[in-house]
């Protein structure tokens, strides 16, 4: 258990019927989601790391510093955290603002004593910066109970940035919202994402949320991690769950490269290909999630050459649960690597097994991924203020 | 007009619920957050002079305020001889006959407030004592309130252990309940229906008082 840069989670314990046996590494850059169906022990490992819980027993270390040794740890309130509770849980006696400061104003002194936890947090983000980021401005003088629920989630995120975290941990911070709160304050974590200096563990069961905003996956099961790595690594491997998913589906990070006006369409590259997609998506140079669905991927052995399909990538199989597939054997998933040479990005296909066996595939085989339809996940919020 | 009793009175009730706001409050908390199995034993301890007669409580202080009790002992560091039939032994009376009704609304407030507004302090680096001050306590405002009013009115209105322990001693331990009872045993009706009309009208604006302000801390609230 060497200590590294990023964030070493090690928990072993027995709750009730529940065994939870959880060791990940997380990165000290980008989001990680922990993703399970509930009851998996997501929010447990969350509140082991916030130290709001402790299992005797654990390992915790972030960024070097020990937070856990067994049954040495850190109190939770020495631990530089955010912590985003899924209800926002404000401070009802205390209007907007003051939330805000609430942690604001004790990080800003624990950070000033000498024993502080190594220097202070780079880019520590100022009260302005996260008022102009969360559009709070308006709101700051407000007693919370008058709070719309995406607005005193905004105010939770406001309040945890503010606490000069080193690491920020959210746990499902969408689930308690309706719809119309949820696709308001995605903009705002995307914008969050792209622009914040600190690590993210975002504990979640909604896939469409993950694929929008994580780079690191950690797959959680009744206690246990199933698999853990870069979200298209586990998104793509057709013996993890997410693949036999209906909507089974690869994340590419692609960046605009081009407009053609005359046909309304815009260039999209990634490592290994292009895509054409219909609209102006943005302006050059900005960065896209783009999402492919397994089943709107089809595989060809030439390139069409009459078709009304506007993306043909060259591709080469990298990967397959042929023969046995999904459905009895009736589908089966096709991994294939992107490029002339299959080096760039992953694309999952889903094709019937009788097309498998027409078609004659195999591993290393050149083929043509045929791509129907791409679904764009546009970023709306103004990025960078942070 | 008798304002000796009336003086005494309140100055006990202030006394005792300031007492009983200091010590009530961390045993309210302890009661509220612990997880010791004998949690509830204590709890009962303190609610016992709510089902106890008033006059064995008394007859059992009276032993221990007394010349051979701890009261006596207590007594002798200031070269009295007993707590029994003096003003601190009545404010030490009042405090144990009194605590339920503060203890209990403040304990209710802690556990309303619930875990999450004390982790969610604790994870904007607020040390437990921290957290205590600055959201605990203002959380738990109306609890404190209700705690007051009615340890402060209960103190106004008790009899039994004050004739157990403080006799009628005036301007010591003559308060005002035993002064009626004085007053009426004497036959001076005249005096008592000042003195009871009084009590009346008292209790009704405190617990006039005490419902507004519940009322009005419950809506800036919600």
């Amino acid at each position: 258990m060497s200590a590294s840069s990023g964030i070493c989670v090690r928990l072993r314990a027995d709750l009730g019927a529940f065994r939870l046996d959880v060791a990940f590494d997380a990165p000290s850059q980008g989001v990680t989601a922990l993703f399970g169906p509930s009851g998996c022990g997501k929010t447990t490992v969350l509140r082991c790391v916030a130290g709001l819980q402790h299992l005797p027993g654990g390992y915790l270390s972030v960024g070097g510093d020990v937070w856990q040794d067994g049954t040495r740890t850190k109190p939770p309130h020495t631990r530089a955290i955010g912590y985003v509770f899924q209800e926002a849980s404000l401070f009802p006696h205390l209007c907007v603002r003051d939330n805000l400061l609430y942690g604001q104003r004790r990080a800003m002194k624990a950070d000033a004593e000498p024993s502080a936890e190594g220097p202070p947090v780079p880019g520590a983000v100022g009260f302005d910066d996260v008022v102009a980021l969360l559009g709070l401005a308006h709101l700051l003088e407000r007693a919370t109970p008058y709070l719309s629920g995406g607005e005193r989630q905004r105010v939770a995120i406001g309040r945890a940035l503010l606490s000069r975290p080193r690491l920020l941990l959210m746990d499902e911070p969408l689930a308690a919202l309706d719809r119309a709160s949820r696709d308001e304050i995605l903009p705002y974590l995307e914008a969050l994402h792209d622009s914040l200096a600190i690590p993210v563990l975002y504990v979640s069961h909604d896939l469409a949320e993950v694929e929008r905003l994580a780079d690191t996956l950690v797959l959680l099961r009744s206690g246990t991690v199933l698999a853990s790595g870069p979200l298209e690594e586990i998104q793509s491997d057709p013996t993890l769950p997410l693949a036999r998913l209906p909507e089974a589906g690869v994340i590419l990070h692609t960046t605009v490269t081009g407009h053609d006006p005359g046909y309304g369409l815009t260039t999209l590259a990634f490592d290994g290909g292009e895509l054409l997609v219909p609209g102006r998506v943005g302006a050059i140079a900005t960065a896209h999630r783009a999402r492919i669905v397994a089943s709107d991927v089809s595989v060809t052995r030439h390139p069409a050459v009459e078709s009304s399909i506007l993306n043909c990538l060259p591709a080469r199989i990298v990967g397959t649960d042929a023969p046995s597939g999904v459905q009895d054997g009736v589908m089966v998933h096709v991994v294939l690597g992107l490029g002339p040479e299959g080096a760039g990005a992953r694309l999952l296909a889903r094709i019937t097994r009788r097309s498998w066996d027409i078609l004659g595939l195999a591993l290393g085989d050149r083929v043509y991924a045929q791509v129907k339809s791409i679904a764009l996940f546009y970023r709306n919020c103004p990025s960078g203020l942070l | 007009m008798d304002w000796q009793p009336i003086r005494l009175t309140l100055t006990l009730a202030t006394i005792t619920t300031i007492i009983l706001l200091i010590i009530g409050t961390p045993i309210a908390w302890w009661l509220a957050r612990s997880r010791a199995w004998w949690k509830e034993a204590v709890a009962a301890v303190v609610a016992l002079p709510l089902v106890l007669p008033p006059t064995v409580l008394g007859f059992y202080l009276l032993l221990v305020l007394g010349p051979h009790g701890p009261g006596g002992w207590l007594a002798g560091l200031w070269g009295g001889r007993s707590l029994a039939f003096t003003f601190e032994g009545l404010v030490i009376g009042s405090v144990l006959y009194s605590m339920p009704f503060v203890v209990q609304p403040i304990r209710n407030a802690f556990e309303a407030i619930g875990e999450r507004p004390l982790e969610v302090a604790a994870t904007l680096r607020a040390s437990p004592l921290d957290a205590f001050l600055t959201v605990a306590l203002p959380l738990a405002r109306p609890g404190f309130l209700t705690g007051a009013v009615l340890g402060f009115a209960h103190t106004v209105g008790e009899f039994g252990v004050v004739l157990m322990i403080g006799g009628n001693i005036p301007g010591k331990t003559q308060v005002l309940s035993v002064a009626i009872f004085g007053h009426v045993e004497a036959l001076e009706w005249d005096q008592a229906h000042i003195l009871a009309g009084g009590m009346l009208i008292f209790s009704f604006i405190v617990i006039m008082a005490m419902m507004t302000l519940e009322k009005r801390l419950g809506r800036s609230r919600t």
